[in-house]
Parts: structure tokens; C-alpha cells; sequence
């Protein structure tokens, strides 16, 4: 399935497999139910990733985070945004490795998706058919600037835009 | 009143543009109709039973002349020459085309204004006490809290795919006129009884709907550097709690219904401890920059008694009745806030024509510091009015048709659009209202009788609020007749109440009369200067359950 990050379209390195069975794929995606069998298997220098449901709470994947190094969170349509609020939840524990976005984003959600943490967007084929590369970049630079604090970077932040402007302005401590 | 900074404009403007290119690539197909349909809404585009309609946010209730008179030139070259006044204090376009609207997105850019979020699941237009900053009964205006809410709240990359909208009310006075209890999220600026500090008091699950719920205190001391992290930890646990398997069970409401507010209330702190407060929050200079803004107008010293005005009311009854029922009482001494009624009897409430909106838009800048407000009863508001000038604008707005002294009354009725224009109605709203209105339009009826807050809605959505009228009028459809059914004891203000079922619905032509059979008891029972709701709540639904069922019906 294709697959973006913020940059544009991504070579996915990572094999999905549909249960515990991860042989020695170098890098495999399991199902969140198999995930217990397949750290049980897993191999040295073997990276292992977990697809989850987006009603999955934070606390049961935490224990699991130190030994993933992808999680893909499942948005069954894009209208349902639990998957935002899992992935700041996901950052804020600490979480360093891939975080993917897995269902039928849009490109309106693309710039959403990256501020709440995502690092890729893997996508139906058909909707990637539909709607083509170029929509999903220049969706993705729709606003210059945004409202909300903690979500990407303070240079991209109305407020802490102002609070620079404000500290440039007054005379500081000498 | 609030200005845009560079940083706002270029907001505002990118989302017209943005808007522009959603529509481009549904019309090329790259969107499916299901894609674009929430698109669209976020920015206040419905598709209604006739035609597009367009719903503009006014951020809490405020305007000034010049937007006022941009909304009037909008009327007249892209719709019929008039606007719709809401509930949640905004501005609705019933007829205008779907090739148009980012023009009118511009027209609106140019003067501060946009249609963001004033539809679909997200954070919605928020609202505040229409008197904020002229009542005597505030502790803080709410304006400053409402659009730093506002900012935080537009766009938002988390919470833009809710399970359901999100409605978020402010108020900073005693007496609740913003009908906080009744929204998602209800905030009540008040001074913490030891520290003496302001805070919020914090309530949650409020809302009307199918199913009408009065929200629940979370916290009552919540610090105000605080807020926007709070609101993050409350929005956070609904976005991922929230039911997703029922639209009609969505709302936050059936969240602290179900698992109690106590614990939606510990999941909100758990959330709330993790946070880290300093990285989310505006800081001090952020709210002092916007506070700014809402600092008091610059006032006359002027007497507490006009003169002028004195002599006007003893030679015009008329007009004295006028200043009666549609002034209240201003903090500054010789000041009144005057409540422009869009209720005139036989006409759709909430209704204004672009001729009117220039005339009170030329009586704000004019009267009233070039500031106005928009109320959630459907009603204008000129905030600072010097008590010798009411003669005047009395004057002005008679000419305009805008003069009914009826603010509080049987005839200052709330209602939705109903089945005249909205895809979602299942009855007529405004024909009702209508005949109540000619049922009771002799002055000194409603005179007799006082404040008396009929709302109507025209199905089960709730937008007219009749879980919270007084009298509550709900239209349904019964084997394709409509049927309407009659709510008592409701109550928008803090001492919030949902309304309950009289008895078997009427049919339209019966509400009238069943109104009058309601309101006949309450003059017959009341106690000497009891309102009507006071008698409700004191003679509970008996006697007029009883009145109810004598009520003459068409269809036995």
C-alpha cells in the first residue's frame, strides 16, 4: 500500500505479516493480537513493528513501547479521530521510533496527522489513486501557522510567534 | 473589541483558500461526496432542503458596524436581501450558491471575519454572556477567555475528527445569560471563596439534542493560566472515549452519563497531571494581549438620570414601555444596554434585512462605541448607550421596524428554521411561532403576564432550545402529520432545568390556544409579582397538566 511521509512518497521497508509468524524478516509489522508471540521469536537485529486499533488504551501498549520500533495505528475511516489523540499520548510516553498513519486519511488530515506525531501515511491503493500525491503536499502547506502550542515547531506557532515578536520588541535585562 | 494581528489575517485567509481548492478537487472527483461533505461543513456550508446554507461565526455574540454592514452587502448581492440570527449567536445565509461562497469567504476575510467551525464534528463557534463587559453582575468578562478559546480552538490538529460537535460557552457574571449548563463544555469565571483569585468553574456534558442533559461541575477552581492544558485533557478523553457507534449517542454528554462525572472527572485530571502546563498554555503577555482589547470603552462622566430621557418617556407611553422592557442596566452611571428585538409579531424570529442591518450597524457606530452583540435568543444588542439617546435610536429603529418592546416576553419566542429551509427538521418551526406571536401581540397582555420564554424546535436536534424554555414547543412528524409536543418548567439560566412533557402532542393549528390554556393558569394561580417560572416551579405540572388535556383537539 502506498505510503508518505512529510516529504512526499516513501519506500514502506517494513513487511506486514498477519500473525506471529515473523521468520527472519528483517523488519515485520504484526497484528497487535499477535504481538506477545512474535517478541517472543524475535531476533537479534530483527525490528519488529505493531498495527493497533485505535480504541487500544495507552497503558497496554506502553509496557511494549522500549521494543518496537514502528507503530501503525488503524483509522477504520478518516472521520475517526481517536488515532490523533493516540499518537500525542504515544510521543508523550516517549515513544522515538516510526509512527504511521494505516487507513483512508485525507490529504486535509495530512498536516494534522504530522503535528500530532505521525511520521507516514500508509494509504488504500485507491485512495492514493484518487488522490494523488501533489493534493497531499499541497494540503499539507495549507496554513503557514498555527494556533496550538506543543504541536510542531514553536517557528510554525502563532503564539509563540508573538511571545518572540513580543521579547524582540521590549528592552531585556542588561 | 478584538482586532486580527497579521498572524489571524493570514489565518483567516488561508482557510478561504484552502476552501477554495476542497471545492476544486471534489469537482474533479479527487474527494468523494462523503470526504467533502465534513470539509464543507467545517466551514459552515450545509446543504439544506432547498438550497446551500451558510452559516457565519460571530465569536461570542460580537460585532462592529462595519462588519454589520459587510453582512447586509452579503445579504444583498449573494442571498435575498436578508439574514438569519441563530442560537449559538451566528449568522445564517439561506439561499446563497455554492459558486459564491469564496467570495463571500473573502468579503468576510476583509473584515475580520470567517465561517471556521461553525459546523461539524469539531470545536464549534464559542459563545459568551451577550452583556459581557456591561453587566453589573459580572466578575470578569468572559470576551478575553472566549477568544483565546476561539484561537486554540481553530484548526486544531487533534481534535477536528470528534466523535461529535463540541460547543463551548463562557460567562462571567452571576446570572447566567450564555446558557453555560446547557453546552459540552460550560465555563463560569468566579472568585474562589479563600484565595479571592478568579477561576473557572468548570462543567461538562451539558447539551439539548435528543437527549437534554445539564452539565456537570468537573472543577471549581480551576486557575486560569491553566485553562487551554484542562481543555486539551477534557477534549483529549472524549476524542478517545467518546461512543463512535451512535451519532445520537456521541455527544459527551452520554460519556459523563455513562461512566458518571466523577469518573470522566478523574480520567480529566489523569490526564491533566501528565501535561505540561508551561509548553501548552498561552502565556501572561499572550492573555494580557488579548485582554487588552476588551478594556473598557472610553465613558462620559454623565448623571445616573437623563433628563432628556425622562421627559421623553412622561409624553410617550409608548416609548416608555420601549425603554422598559428593552434596556438593562449598564455598570457605568448614565449608560444602558439596549436589546433591539428581531421579533416583531408575524415575522421570522432571528430574521434581520440587509436595510435593517445598516441601520443598526449606523445606531452602533453612532450610539454605541461602534459595538454590538448578538444574543442567543436571536436578539441585537447595543452595548453602551447613553441613557439621552434612547429617544433617538427608539426612533430609528421604529422607522427600520425594529422597535417591538417585547424582549423577555411571550412574544420574544427562540426558534430554529424548522421545515421551511432546514434538511433536518421534521416540522414547522417559524409559522408556529408566528401564531403564537398574533395570539398575544396586545401589549398590555404581554405586559400582564411578563417574562415568559417560549422556545421552539422544529424536531428533536434541539437548535431552538426547547428543553430549556419555559414553555418548550417541539415539532415531530407522526404518520406524516405534523405534531407538536408542549414542554413545562425548562430553564436556560443558572438555575438550569430541562422542561417536561405536558401531555399528547397537538396539531400545529391547537398550539396557539394550548398556550394560552397554559398561560391562563399562571395568571389565575401566581402570587403577587411572581414570574411564570417561579409559579411553575411552585405549583408544579398539575394544574396546568390539568388545563393541558382540556385543550380542544381536531383529531380526537
Amino acid at each position: 500500500m502506498p505510503l508518505l511521509d512529510r516529504n512526499g512518497a516513501r519506500e514502506d521497508g517494513w513487511t506486514r505479516s498477519e500473525g506471529a509468524a515473523i521468520g527472519n524478516i528483517p523488519a515485520v509489522i504484526v497484528p497487535w493480537d499477535s504481538l506477545a508471540d512474535a517478541l517472543a521469536q524475535q531476533g537479534d537485529g530483527q525490528s519488529l513493528g505493531v498495527l493497533i486499533p485505535n480504541s487500544l488504551a495507552i497503558s497496554a501498549l506502553a509496557p511494549f513501547l522500549p521494543r518496537l520500533a514502528l507503530v501503525a495505528i488503524g483509522f477504520p475511516a478518516y472521520s475517526d479521530g481517536r488515532g490523533f489523540s493516540l499518537a500525542r499520548q504515544l510521543r508523550r510516553a516517549g515513544f522515538t521510533g516510526e509512527l504511521r498513519a494505516s487507513g483512508p486519511l485525507i490529504p486535509d488530515q495530512f498536516a494534522y496527522a504530522l503535528a500530532c506525531g505521525f511520521d507516514t501515511i500508509e494509504l488504500p491503493q485507491a485512495n492514493a489513486e484518487r488522490q494523488p500525491l501533489e493534493q497531499w503536499l499541497r494540503a499539507r502547506d495549507s496554513y503557514s501557522l498555527t494556533y496550538q502550542r506543543d504541536y510542531g515547531t514553536p517557528d510554525r506557532n502563532i503564539l509563540d510567534r508573538r511571545r518572540a515578536a513580543r521579547a524582540t520588541a521590549a528592552p531585556g535585562p542588561r | 473589541m478584538y482586532r486580527y494581528d497579521e498572524f489571524d489575517e493570514r489565518f483567516v485567509r488561508e482557510r478561504v483558500a484552502q476552501f477554495a481548492d476542497q471545492v476544486a478537487r471534489r469537482l474533479d472527483g479527487s474527494l468523494s461526496e462523503d470526504e467533502f461533505k465534513p470539509l464543507r461543513l467545517k466551514n459552515g456550508v450545509y446543504l439544506q432542503l432547498h438550497a446551500y446554507m451558510l452559516r457565519i461565526a460571530v465569536p461570542y455574540g460580537t460585532l462592529n458596524a462595519r462588519q454589520l454592514r459587510q453582512l447586509a452587502l452579503i445579504g444583498e448581492r449573494y442571498d435575498r436581501g436578508y439574514g438569519h440570527f441563530t442560537t449559538r449567536t451566528n449568522l445564517q445565509f439561506n439561499w446563497p450558491k455554492l459558486r459564491d461562497i469564496p467570495a463571500i469567504l473573502g468579503l468576510l476575510a476583509d473584515v475580520e471575519m470567517h465561517c471556521i467551525q461553525t459546523s461539524g464534528n469539531c470545536i464549534r463557534n464559542v459563545t459568551a454572556d451577550h452583556f459581557a463587559g456591561v453587566a453589573r453582575d459580572e466578575i470578569e468578562d468572559p470576551r478575553p477567555t472566549a477568544e483565546l478559546i476561539r484561537q486554540w480552538s481553530s484548526g486544531h490538529p487533534e481534535f477536528s475528527y470528534l466523535p461529535r460537535k463540541f460547543k463551548i460557552a463562557v460567562t462571567g457574571a452571576e446570572e447566567d445569560r450564555a446558557v453555560t449548563r446547557a453546552h459540552d463544555i460550560g465555563l463560569r469565571l468566579r472568585r474562589h471563596p479563600d484565595t479571592q483569585e478568579i477561576c473557572y468553574e468548570v462543567s461538562v456534558g451539558g447539551g439539548l439534542g435528543r437527549t437534554p442533559m445539564i452539565g456537570k461541575v468537573v472543577r471549581d477552581d480551576l486557575p486560569k493560566k491553566d485553562l487551554l492544558a484542562y481543555l486539551e485533557a477534557i477534549l483529549r478523553v472524549y476524542n478517545l472515549e467518546g461512543r463512535r457507534d451512535n451519532k445520537y449517542k456521541a455527544r459527551v454528554k452520554i460519556l459523563v452519563h455513562e461512566i458518571g462525572a466523577e469518573e470522566f472527572a478523574r480520567r480529566v485530571e489523569a490526564e491533566f497531571a501528565q501535561l505540561d502546563g508551561p509548553s501548552i498554555n498561552a502565556d501572561p503577555e499572550e492573555v494580557a494581549r488579548i485582554a487588552a482589547y476588551f478594556a473598557p470603552p472610553a465613558y462620559e462622566t454623565l448623571p445616573a438620570v437623563s433628563n432628556t430621557l425622562e421627559a421623553a418617556k412622561a409624553c410617550n407611553p409608548v416609548f416608555a414601555r420601549w425603554v422598559e422592557v428593552n434596556t438593562t442596566a449598564h455598570k457605568v452611571p448614565g449608560y444602558t444596554a439596549v436589546t433591539i428585538s428581531l421579533k416583531p409579531v408575524g415575522q421570522a424570529p432571528g430574521d434581520a434585512t440587509s436595510a435593517q442591518m445598516r441601520t443598526v450597524a449606523d445606531l452602533a457606530e453612532r450610539y454605541s462605541l461602534d459595538e454590538l452583540r448578538v444574543t442567543h435568543a436571536q436578539n441585537l444588542v447595543l452595548p453602551h448607550v447613553r441613557l439621552r439617546d434612547l429617544p433617538a435610536i427608539w426612533q430609528k429603529l421604529g422607522e427600520a421596524g425594529l422597535a417591538e418592546a417585547n424582549i423577555g416576553l411571550v412574544t420574544d419566542i427562540i426558534s430554529c428554521p424548522g421545515l421551511d429551509y432546514c434538511a433536518l427538521a421534521t416540522a414547522r418551526s417559524i409559522p408556529i411561532a408566528q401564531a403564537i406571536q398574533q395570539r398575544f401581540a396586545d401589549a398590555q397582555r404581554q405586559r400582564e403576564i411578563g417574562p415568559l420564554g417560549i422556545k421552539i424546535s422544529g424536531c428533536i436536534n434541539a437548535c431552538g432550545h426547547h428543553h430549556v424554555g419555559h414553555i418548550g414547543i417541539l415539532g415531530l412528524e407522526k404518520r406524516g402529520i405534523e405534531s407538536y409536543q408542549i414542554t413545562l418548567g425548562g430553564d436556560a439560566g443558572e438555575n438550569a432545568a430541562i422542561g417536561e412533557i405536558l401531555g399528547p402532542g397537538l396539531a400545529a393549528e391547537e398550539v396557539p390556544a394550548a398556550i394560552e390554556r397554559i398561560v391562563a393558569v399562571y395568571l389565575a394561580e401566581r402570587l403577587e409579582a411572581e414570574s411564570f417560572i417561579d409559579a411553575v416551579r411552585r405549583l408544579g405540572l398539575a394544574p396546568f397538566k390539568a388545563a393541558f388535556q382540556e385543550v380542544p383537539r381536531a383529531a380526537a
